[in-house]
Formats: structure tokens, C-alpha cells, sequence
């Protein structure tokens, strides 16, 4: 056991990675950006040329907050650390859904933290668009550090996409990303993060939820681009009554790829759901595909799904789907396959005239399109268009 | 259009059907009786082509040419269709996507759903192909896809299980339309349908039928007449015919 730990904490080291970045200047317009860049945001979901679509940005390249502005009256989008001078109030919330001490990667954030961003949606208030950041790797070699706080007050409604990427010069680097998320009373957010990596990249997201009584928390994330090593185990605990998760994780390692992607949730109110949902596919890399179930108390629900494909002789995919219930009346499930694609299948779609190939992206492609109730059809577009351009890599 | 002549196939190296020979002209519809596990399946899917049906003697012949050992994209691209009888479920994969694949270069949304609408099928087009769907849905999505795809040759593998009365008779249509039966003398298509209870020939026409018994075809003739020996005598009395 201890050697398989050793083994893990020694994917990434620390002390190689650069901890200084060249200062960016802060821009008004971020429709300035050089194109390069605001090509490989959009890649990501970010679009900084049409800011009629999103209710907010914050953007961080390297160690600089590039630009931040809330569009909507009622929400508030800044650098995490100019917000904690402002609201002293919010060291109640600061590590308190992530422990500071659970790994030297959440201690390396709060020791080098490289800012990040604070989302907050006002009591009652319902965002129209998305509000979107970006955590942008522009060096060559860097490690960002940065730790996040959203706030969705009671009543409130927010939609965060997410987009972490890296400059076209950047291969290798260290991202770790704290979130904390707290949902109150009656609030929603949907959280949708695209993450496009490069083959040298080590990232490392830590993120914790809390639910409170009928919030709901919706969050999909898509990682389709090749990366050397992914950890990240988020964890939510529904602890108002009728607090409501759903994850969707849609995983896609190319070969040198490592992802070891979770997702958990604690039921710890009555009433309390869970859904856990995710998709790999293999084309080389490796795939452990992890899911928790906690049932604290009676009378909660959860199910776990996870499917797995598997399109090359060398990727390999495990799943390892847990459940425990420590309570009776209790409601816990999974369901969970890894395969090649079914034969039958292929020849179903080739008996209507598709070729084989065309066959097997018909098939992947559907695998890939995660039905996401809830979803707002611009982040609906933004998932199906992350898919349509890793098509060309997987296939 | 069909020509198969001693075609004998295997399934997993064990021989399912034994030199069997029929023919069917442009234009004509034939049914293919059989009771259950006689084969009339593994003819079908052999025809088509699918990988799992060996041709280990014989040779299938469409529109004169030897699609023997064709495999079953280039045959349905050739003009073959086939509606399966239990199709497999393709997660993710949208009813409307099956449809829209089958249409090719012909791609065209609005009549997708008009087609889908004349099938009770509206509301299944944007569900996973085959996922939850009943029995009769299943028969009504494969005939949405083969009027999609309008091939020249209907392979029909018990279009008639499964679909309650109502249903019934909009699957004959349906088959009608595929095989172009309102017309009488410049129809381009031809079909075989396998049927178990011979419902669907309440409804559609059929120019001849055969009779398959432990993958041989045992006889051949007047559809009807067949049929009513069938109902009368059971396959037993088929087997007792011709001995």
C-alpha cells in the first residue's frame, strides 16, 4: 500500500515546476487579446469576443488577473484574494469545504496561491447567461496555483463554465485549482468545466461542495485532450434536506495519458439525491473512473453510472464505483461497464450503408453526448462543440 | 433482383442452412414461412451479409451481380435493406440520427419528421435508437429507417411480431410503400418477408412464399394456399406433405 501512495505522490513534483510568471497587464477589452490566445479560451468555452453571451468573466493568465467584470446586476466576479480583503466575512467559507491539509497539493496552494476567482450571486438573483473564467497557462514549465470561491446565495441561480487551457508554446506545466462551492438554501448552479491540457501537464483540481436545504448543484466536466497526469476527486455534501448533485464527467485519455478522475457525494439530509454519471474512452491512456456514494441518513438516493470504452489494444479503463450506506432506508445504486464497442452494433449502422469507420464515430459520438437535464443550450453547444473537435484525436 | 442459388451457411461452424435456392424477380414480394429456429433469420442475415452468417457453398446474385462475399455496408449502398427483428440498442446514438444516416446525400430534416410523424414515431426520434422502446415501436423505427434509406431490395424479418391491431395495419402500408405496390407495372423493388403467424399478409400482397424447415426450404408456392395449409396442418403436416 504504501509504495502504490509513494508511487502516486511522485507523478508530480513540485520543485520542477517554475513558481514565477512575467507580470500581464490588466485589460479592459479582453476582445485584445492576441488571437492565438483567444483561440485556445474559445476552445475552452471562453469567448472573449461577444461579451453579450455571459453574464461575467474573470481571467487569469499565469499569475495575473487579466480582467474581471460582472455584467449583471446582482453578481459579483473578482479575484478570490481581492475578495477576501473586501469581505473578511468570507474567511468562514475559505478552506472550509476543502481541508487545507489534504494534500501537499491543497497545501501548496494556500502557501504559492496565484489568485483565482470568487463568483457570488446575491440573494434571489437568477443570472440570464453564463458567467465564465479562465485559467490560462501562458509559460512554458509553470505552476499555477489558484483557489476559487462561489457563492450562490439563497434563492440564486448561477451558470459557471470554466475553461483551463494552456498557451499553443505551453507543453508542460502544474495546474492546481481549488474550488469551494457553497450552494444555500433553494439555490442552482450549474458548473460546467472544460479542461484542454497538453501532454506534459500535471493538474490537480481539489474541489468541495456544500448543499444546503433544496440547492442543486450541476456539474459536468469534459477532459477529451491528451494531459500526463489528472487527479481530482471532487467531493459535495448535501447537508440541507432535498439537496440535489448531479455529475457528468465525460473522459477521453489518448495515449501517455493518466486521468484519475472521481466524483462524491455524502447524503447527510433527508431527501437528499445524488447522480454520478461519467464516459471514458480509451484510445491509449489509462482511465480509473471513480464514484462514492456516502448515505448518512435515511431516506436518500443515490445512483452511479459509469461506462467505459476502450479503442485501442493499449488504453485500459477501471471503474471502481463505491457504495455506502450507513443507515437503513437508504437507496444507493450503480451500474458500470467497460468494453470495446459492440460489434453488433457497428453492423447495425453498416447494414443502413455507413462505412465501419463512419459506423464507430456515429457510435463513439453518441457515447460521448452525455444527456444533460437542466442544461442551458449555449452550454449544451459548448460541450457538443469541445466533442466535435477532439473527434478528429480520438477517431 | 435476388437470385441465391445452394447457398449453405454457418453459425459459430455449425451448418444452419442447407443449399437453399430461390429467386425473386423485380417487382415481386415474397414471404418465407418457418417455424421457430428453422433458419429463416440466418437466411436473411446472410443475404445481407453480416459477418457472424459464413457462406460455406453457394452464391447470392443482385441485380445480377455477386455480392457473395460483399460486405453488408457495400450491400445496403448497393440497394439491400434489411429491418431487423430484435435491432441492438446504441446508446446515445438518437432514433433521428439512424434515420438521417440512412437517408445519405439525401439528407433532409422536415421529411424525417413527417415520416416519423405518419409512423406514431414522432415523439421516438430524439430517444437512443431501440433504447426502451416496445415491441411494436421497434418494428416501426426499422420502417422508418428502410423508408429513409428506399432501397431497391426489402428484407423483412417478422414485421408483424409484437405489433398490437392498431398498429397493424399502418406496418402494412408502410411495407406497401416501401415495395411501391400501388404501382402495378413499373414498380423498381422487391421484397422477402420472413413471417412467423402470417399477420402482415392480411395486409401486403406476396407473389409466392416458401416454406422452411430445419434450414432447408421444403416447399414453394401460392402464398395463400401455403399459408392455409400452414393454419390448418401446422409445419408438421409441411414435414408429413412431403414425405
Amino acid at each position: 500500500m504504501s509504495k502504490v501512495v509513494r508511487k502516486q505522490a511522485d507523478e508530480v513534483d513540485l520543485e520542477t515546476y517554475s513558481q514565477t510568471a512575467e507580470e500581464h497587464p490588466y485589460e479592459e477589452d479582453p476582445s485584445r487579446l492576441p488571437s492565438d490566445d483567444k483561440g485556445r479560451m474559445l476552445e475552452a468555452g471562453v469567448v472573449l469576443d461577444s461579451s453579450s453571451q455571459r453574464s461575467g468573466t474573470f481571467l487569469q493568465i499565469d499569475h495575473s488577473v487579466v480582467h474581471c467584470k460582472a455584467a449583471e446586476e446582482g453578481l459579483e466576479v473578482m479575484a478570490s484574494t481581492g475578495a477576501l480583503e473586501k469581505y473578511p466575512w468570507l474567511s468562514d467559507y475559505w478552506w472550509q469545504a476543502v481541508a487545507v491539509d489534504a494534500d501537499k497539493f491543497t497545501a501548496e496552494a494556500e502557501r504559492h496561491q496565484n489568485y483565482g476567482y470568487f463568483i457570488r450571486a446575491l440573494p434571489g438573483v437568477k443570472a440570464t447567461q453564463p458567467v465564465q473564467a479562465c485559467l490560462y497557462i501562458g509559460r512554458h514549465g509553470l505552476a499555477q496555483n489558484v483557489h476559487n470561491l462561489i457563492i450562490a446565495e439563497e434563492g440564486s441561480e448561477l451558470h459557471i463554465i470554466t475553461g483551463c487551457t494552456i498557451a499553443p508554446i505551453v507543453t508542460e506545466g502544474l495546474h492546481i485549482g481549488v474550488s469551494e462551492f457553497y450552494i444555500k438554501k433553494g439555490a442552482k448552479v450549474t458548473f460546467t468545466m472544460i479542461h484542454n491540457w497538453a501532454p506534459k501537464m500535471a493538474v490537480r483540481p481539489r474541489t468541495g461542495v456544500v448543499i444546503e436545504e433544496g440547492g442543486v448543484f450541476l456539474s459536468n466536466y469534459i477532459c477529451l485532450k491528451p494531459v500526463r497526469t489528472l487527479q481530482m476527486y471532487p467531493t459535495v455534501r448535501c447537508v440541507g434536506e432535498n439537496a440535489l448533485v448531479r455529475f457528468n464527467n465525460v473522459l477521453v485519455a489518448t495515449s501517455g495519458s493518466k486521468m484519475d478522475v472521481g466524483s462524491r457525494a455524502i447524503l447527510a439530509a433527508r431527501g437528499a439525491r445524488a447522480e454520478i454519471i461519467s464516459r471514458a474512452i480509451t484510445t491509449g491512456g489509462s482511465i480509473i473512473a471513480r464514484g462514492h456514494l456516502v448515505g448518512q441518513v435515511a431516506d436518500v438516493k443515490g445512483h452511479l453510472e459509469c461506462r467505459g470504452l476502450i479503442l485501442s489494444e493499449e488504453g485500459n479503463i477501471r471503474a471502481i464505483p463505491e457504495l455506502d450506506g450507513q443507515v437503513a432506508g437508504v437507496d444507493l445504486s450503480h451500474e458500470a461497464a467497460v468494453g470495446k464497442i459492440a460489434e453488433e452494433e457497428v453492423e447495425y449502422l453498416m447494414a443502413r450503408g455507413l462505412s465501419r469507420s463512419q459506423a464507430v464515430a456515429v457510435i463513439v459520438r453518441g457515447f460521448l453526448s452525455v444527456d444533460i437535464e437542466g442544461l442551458p443550450p449555449q452550454i449544451e453547444a459548448q460541450l457538443q462543440r469541445a466533442i466535435e473537435l477532439s473527434e478528429k484525436e480520438i477517431l | 433482383m435476388l437470385r441465391v442459388e445452394g447457398l449453405t451457411v454457418e453459425v459459430g461452424g455449425k451448418e444452419i442452412i442447407h443449399s437453399v435456392s430461390l429467386n425473386i424477380g423485380v417487382g415481386e414480394t415474397h414471404a418465407l414461412f418457418g417455424p421457430n429456429g428453422s433458419g429463416k433469420t440466418t437466411l436473411l442475415m446472410a443475404i445481407m451479409g453480416f459477418p457472424r452468417y459464413q457462406v460455406t457453398k453457394g452464391c447470392i446474385l443482385f441485380k445480377g451481380e455477386d455480392i457473395t462475399r460483399l460486405p453488408v455496408d457495400e450491400r445496403a449502398r448497393l440497394g439491400m435493406g434489411i429491418a431487423f427483428q430484435r435491432p441492438p440498442v446504441v446508446r446515445g446514438v438518437k432514433a433521428r440520427e439512424m434515420v438521417r444516416a440512412c437517408m445519405g446525400e439525401r439528407e433532409d430534416g422536415p421529411v424525417i419528421d413527417e415520416m416519423a410523424i405518419r409512423l406514431n414515431l414522432g415523439e421516438l426520434l430524439d430517444r437512443e435508437i431501440n433504447y426502451g422502446f416496445s415491441g411494436g415501436e421497434i418494428k416501426r423505427s426499422e420502417l422508418l429507417q428502410l423508408l429513409a434509406q428506399s432501397p431497391e431490395l426489402v428484407l423483412l424479418d417478422e414485421p408483424d411480431s409484437g405489433v398490437d391491431l392498431v398498429n397493424i395495419a399502418l406496418v402494412g402500408e408502410m411495407i406497401n410503400e416501401l415495395l411501391q405496390k400501388e404501382r402495378m407495372r413499373t414498380r423498381t423493388h422487391a421484397g422477402l418477408i420472413i413471417t412467423h403467424t402470417g399477420h402482415i399478409l392480411d395486409y401486403v400482397n406476396a407473389d409466392k412464399a416458401y416454406v422452411l424447415l430445419d434450414g432447408s426450404l421444403w416447399c414453394q408456392g401460392n402464398a395463400r394456399e401455403l399459408l392455409a395449409s400452414i393454419k390448418s396442418h401446422g409445419y408438421e403436416g409441411c414435414a408429413v406433405c412431403q414425405k
